[in-house]
Formats: structure tokens, C-alpha cells, sequence
């Protein structure tokens, strides 16, 4: 199984999810985030104080999926949230040992 | 140190009541109107500083610090209030002494049901204590925004109570209650020295004393919520009116020309204060709108009930400039960390407000059948203008020096900042036990 963490703009999270529920990915995890990458902060002025805030906020998608799914489910993420503009985010995929469903206990890929 | 005044003061309140108090002529009756408009009044005063004040300034600090913000308006409340009841009140508006009030109303002694001051001569006693309180309140609350996000609540509260009766008291006294800056001619309608100046010098002093936030000039002090300011903002806009429409003590025309010319002056000043930001940063902000009205309300306090209407408007316009270049360059120029700008804005904006009152002042607006009213310098009345310059200067050189004393005297006893640990975690939870949450 794989883990795919997304890290994409806030506003895309409806079209990434409903990408996601097109393939069959039936749940997700999601954070409000923030960090930066080649988008810069922004700077805001009180009276007479600026400060340069470095950190955008993103949204944080997290998705477990069986192995042949995962290049579909990157896939389908990319092209949700892309916009082509800097700031888009970026996709990270990890493997995951072993998945439980608390109220059944079935495990590995019949616990997604 | 508590103690011993308390002491002193339950001896001098015994000997008062149990001795023959001297009879006050009455001249004077109960109006109804004016004591309904009078507690309407009292009222909104409170609002400003429960919960306007303390959500004007809560929202301006960080998270972490929100709630003890908001406790310090509280605790001022409570502790200035019960002094003024115990002393304040006397201290200030009762006497003939040129500098010292009376203490024949220590813990309102002879206040009963029928009761009236001389200085309000048609509402009941206990209703011009109860309103003068809520000015005595404010003023103390306010200086707490200077020393915001450092200052102990204990040192906070040991201040507002040496503070009310070391500067506050002779202060009001000097000004409202027959003292000398009265007998001076001076005119202050509603608190420009007493209230403004006062907690501006005091936040001023306060500041360079307690020393400024951790991360200063380097770390991001960014503002919690400035939606509570704004709203806090709102209601102190609003009961405004009670604090200066109300200090003409009565129903009337002169309380309306009062809150009209108040409501012009936060009018002009949010605008002109906006547009010189957007000018110099290209954005007008939200926390700029607030400012100028504030500032804006702090200067026509002393010339409300002596100026027509649109003198508010040009008042408030100055005073929007003035302020907004004190709040931001002169501050950043200097190097003081007053959080809040309470100097920049109340300090300065009462200064600006008590010189302009001479300025224009406005005879047929503060005349009366036994008074032919108070005329400044565009009505040819120069010495007005001295007079209200000898206000200032006095009322800042005695603040910055009863200031100064009361500081260094709860430094000695409590200590006034909290630690660097405390300071990184938060007042909230190193004070208080108490976290706003996520």
C-alpha cells in the first residue's frame, strides 16, 4: 500500500477529493497546512510595525491506496490541482507496512 | 502599603462619620431628565471600557496573550472602582484646596438619597460619583496598553491603584473639581488632560520603564484577531457619546453639540488617518480605519462641549494626521515600545485636542443664563490658548512624576514584568492557567 500526501492550494481541495471519489478512493485524510516552496510570503503592516510573513497556507490531502492504484490516484491529484501558477504544491508518496480497520479489524488493503 | 492606606483611611472615614459633617447649601434639584440621561450616560462610559476597551486592545496582541489582555480591563474595573468609592471620588470632586480634594465623602459619607454636588447640580450625588467613576476606570484601563504582552497582573493592578490616587485624583481635582487649572480658566469638557493626556504620558513612561517586548523590531507581533478591535472599536465610538454628551451633565442642546461634534471628529479622523496610509503604503488598513476614529474621539474630548459641530470635523482631521505620523514614524524614529500607542494616540490626540478647545473654542456654545460662556482664540480670546497649554504642560509634568513613583514603588514590592520564560510562553497560561485553544 501506498501513502500519497498532497500538499495543494486550499481552494482546490473539493475538485481533489471529488478526482479521488472518481477512482474509487473512498476516504482521505485533510490539514490545513502551511509552508513555502517558490511561493512567497506576503508582508503586512500594523501601525507602525512590518513584519514579512514567510508561511502561504495550503491544504494537506492524505490518501492510503493499494500499490497498482497509487500512479492513477498521483495522477488524478495533479491534474485537480494544478493551475500552473507557483504555489501548486507538491505530491509525495510513501509506503505504508501494514492498515487496520478499527471496527471490523480486517487488515492490509480490505481495511482502505 | 495597601494596608496602611487602608488603615488610615477606615480611621479618617470614622472620624468624619462620627463627627458633625458640615452642611452643603443644596442649591439645586433632581431633574428627572437629566438624571436619566445621566445614567444613560454612565452606562455606555462603562461599555467602553466593558467590553469596548478590552476588546479593542485584546485583539491587537498575540494569541497567547489575548485573555490576560482582557483581564487587565477587568481588574482595572474592579479595583479603581471600589477606590473611587472609597476615596477617589472625595479625593477629586470634593473640597476647595488648590491642589488637595476633600475627604468629607471618604467611603461616600453624607451621600444619601436626596444629595447633591455643587458641580452637578441637577442630577443626585451618588449618580455624578457613579459616572465620574467610569472616567476614573477608563483612564486607568487604558495605560495597560502600553506595557501590553509583559506586564504582571499583579504589578497591574498595584499600578492602577497607586496610579488613580497619585495622578488620576489630583488630576480630575486640578481640572473638574474646583482646583487650581480650574481656577486657571482652563477648559477640559470631558478628560483631554485628565484622561487622555494622562494615560498617554503614563502608557509613555510606563513603557520606557518596563522596557520593550521580547523580539522587538525583529520577531513577527503580529495581532491576534483584529475583528475584536474593531468591534471593540465600535462600542468605544458609541459610547462615546455617553462620555461626551454626558459630561454636560445634563440633558440639552450642549450634549448634542457635544456628540455631534464627537461623532465628526472620529469621522474625520478615520478618513484622514486611511488616506495618509494609503497614500504612504499603498493599502488603507483596517486597524489604520480604527485608529484615526480613535484618535480622532481622544481629541475632541477636551473641546466637545465648547466648539461647534464642525470644529469636531477639523479637529478630528489634525488629529487623524498627527496621530497616525506619532503612532508610526516618531514611535519607529525613537524606539519606545508602546504597544498599543496609547501615547501616540490618547497622549498625543488629548494634547492636540486640550491646545485646540482655546483654539476654538466657542463662546455661544458653552453660555448659559448665569455664564456668558468660554471664547477662544478665533473669538479673540488669546489667553484662552495659554491656558490651555499651562493644562498640558502641568498635567504632563506631574503625570510623568507620579508615574515614575508609582512604578518604582510596585517594582519594589511585586515586581512590574514577568520573566523572558513567561513572556515566550504566554500571559495567558503563565498568569492566568488559561489558554484560548487552537
Amino acid at each position: 500500500m501506498k501513502l500519497i500526501t498532497a500538499i495543494v492550494k486550499p481552494y482546490k481541495l473539493d475538485d481533489v477529493r471529488e478526482a479521488l471519489d472518481r477512482l474509487g478512493v473512498r476516504g482521505m485524510t485533510v490539514t490545513e497546512v502551511k509552508g513555502y516552496g517558490r511561493q512567497k510570503g506576503h508582508t503586512e503592516i500594523y501601525r507602525g510595525a512590518e513584519y514579512e510573513v514567510n508561511f502561504v497556507p495550503k491544504t494537506r490531502v492524505e490518501v492510503v491506496v493499494a500499490d497498482r492504484l497509487a500512479d492513477e490516484a498521483v495522477a488524478a491529484i495533479r491534474a485537480a490541482a494544478v493551475t500552473g501558477k507557483i504555489g501548486d504544491g507538491k505530491i509525495f508518496v510513501s509506503s505504508i507496512e501494514a492498515a487496520y480497520r478499527i471496527r471490523t479489524g480486517e487488515t492490509g488493503e480490505d481495511a482502505l | 502599603m495597601l494596608k496602611l492606606l487602608a488603615r488610615a483611611g477606615l480611621s479618617t472615614a470614622a472620624i468624619v462619620v462620627m463627627s458633625a459633617a458640615p452642611a452643603m447649601a443644596a442649591e439645586g434639584k433632581i431633574d428627572p431628565a437629566d438624571t436619566a440621561f445621566m445614567i444613560a450616560a454612565t452606562t455606555l462610559v462603562l461599555l467602553m471600557t466593558l467590553p469596548g476597551l478590552a476588546l479593542f486592545y485584546c485583539g491587537m496582541v498575540r494569541r497567547k496573550n489575548v485573555l490576560a489582555t482582557m483581564a487587565q480591563s477587568f481588574a482595572a474595573t474592579a479595583v479603581v472602582s471600589l477606590l473611587w468609592f472609597a476615596f477617589g471620588y472625595s479625593l477629586a470632586f470634593r473640597g476647595d484646596g488648590a491642589v488637595f480634594g476633600g475627604l468629607d465623602r471618604v467611603f461616600l459619607a453624607g451621600i444619601g438619597i436626596d444629595s447633591i454636588s455643587p458641580l452637578a447640580k441637577t442630577i443626585p450625588e451618588m449618580l455624578f460619583m457613579a459616572y465620574q467613576m467610569t472616567f476614573a476606570v477608563i483612564t486607568c484601563a487604558l495605560v495597560g496598553g502600553a506595557v501590553a504582552d509583559r506586564m504582571k497582573f499583579s504589578a497591574f493592578a498595584m499600578f492602577c491603584a497607586l496610579w488613580l490616587l497619585l495622578v488620576y485624583v489630583p488630576s480630575a481635582h486640578w481640572v473638574w473639581g474646583g482646583g487650581f487649572l480650574a481656577r486657571l480658566g482652563l477648559i477640559d469638557f470631558a478628560g483631554g488632560t485628565v484622561v487622555h493626556v494622562n494615560a498617554g504620558v503614563a502608557g509613555l513612561v510606563a513603557a520606557l520603564i518596563v522596557g520593550a517586548r521580547q523580539g522587538y523590531g525583529r520577531e513577527n507581533l503580529a495581532p491576534a484577531d483584529l475583528s475584536l478591535a474593531v468591534i471593540g472599536a465600535g462600542m468605544l465610538w458609541v459610547g462615546w457619546f455617553g462620555f461626551n454628551g454626558g459630561s454636560a451633565l445634563g440633558v440639552g442642546s450642549r450634549a448634542v453639540f457635544a456628540i455631534v461634534a464627537t461623532h465628526l471628529s472620529a469621522c474625520a479622523g478615520a478618513t484622514v488617518w486611511s488616506a495618509l496610509e494609503w497614500a504612504k503604503r499603498g493599502k488603507p488598513s483596517v486597524l489604520g480605519l480604527i485608529s484615526g476614529a480613535v484618535a480622532g474621539l481622544g481629541a475632541i474630548t477636551p473641546a466637545s462641549g465648547y466648539v461647534l459641530p464642525w470644529h469636531g470635523a477639523l479637529i478630528g482631521a489634525l488629529a487623524g494626521a498627527i496621530c497616525y505620523f506619532a503612532s508610526t514614524a516618531l514611535k519607529t524614529r525613537i524606539g519606545y515600545d508602546d504597544s498599543l500607542d496609547v501615547f501616540g494616540v490618547h497622549g498625543v490626540g488629548g494634547a492636540l485636542g486640550t491646545l485646540l478647545a482655546g483654539v476654538f473654542a466657542t463662546a455661544a456654545v458653552s453660555a448659559s443664563a448665569t455664564n456668558p460662556g468660554v471664547a477662544g482664540l478665533l473669538e479673540g480670546n488669546a489667553a484662552q490658548l495659554a491656558a490651555q497649554a499651562i493644562g498640558v504642560v502641568v498635567t504632563v509634568a506631574w503625570c510623568a512624576v507620579g508615574t515614575w513613583i508609582a512604578l518604582r514603588i510596585v517594582d519594589a514590592v511585586v515586581g512590574l514584568r514577568v520573566s523572558p520564560e513567561q513572556e515566550r510562553e504566554g500571559l495567558d497560561v503563565a498568569l492566568h492557567g488559561e489558554a484560548m485553544g487552537l
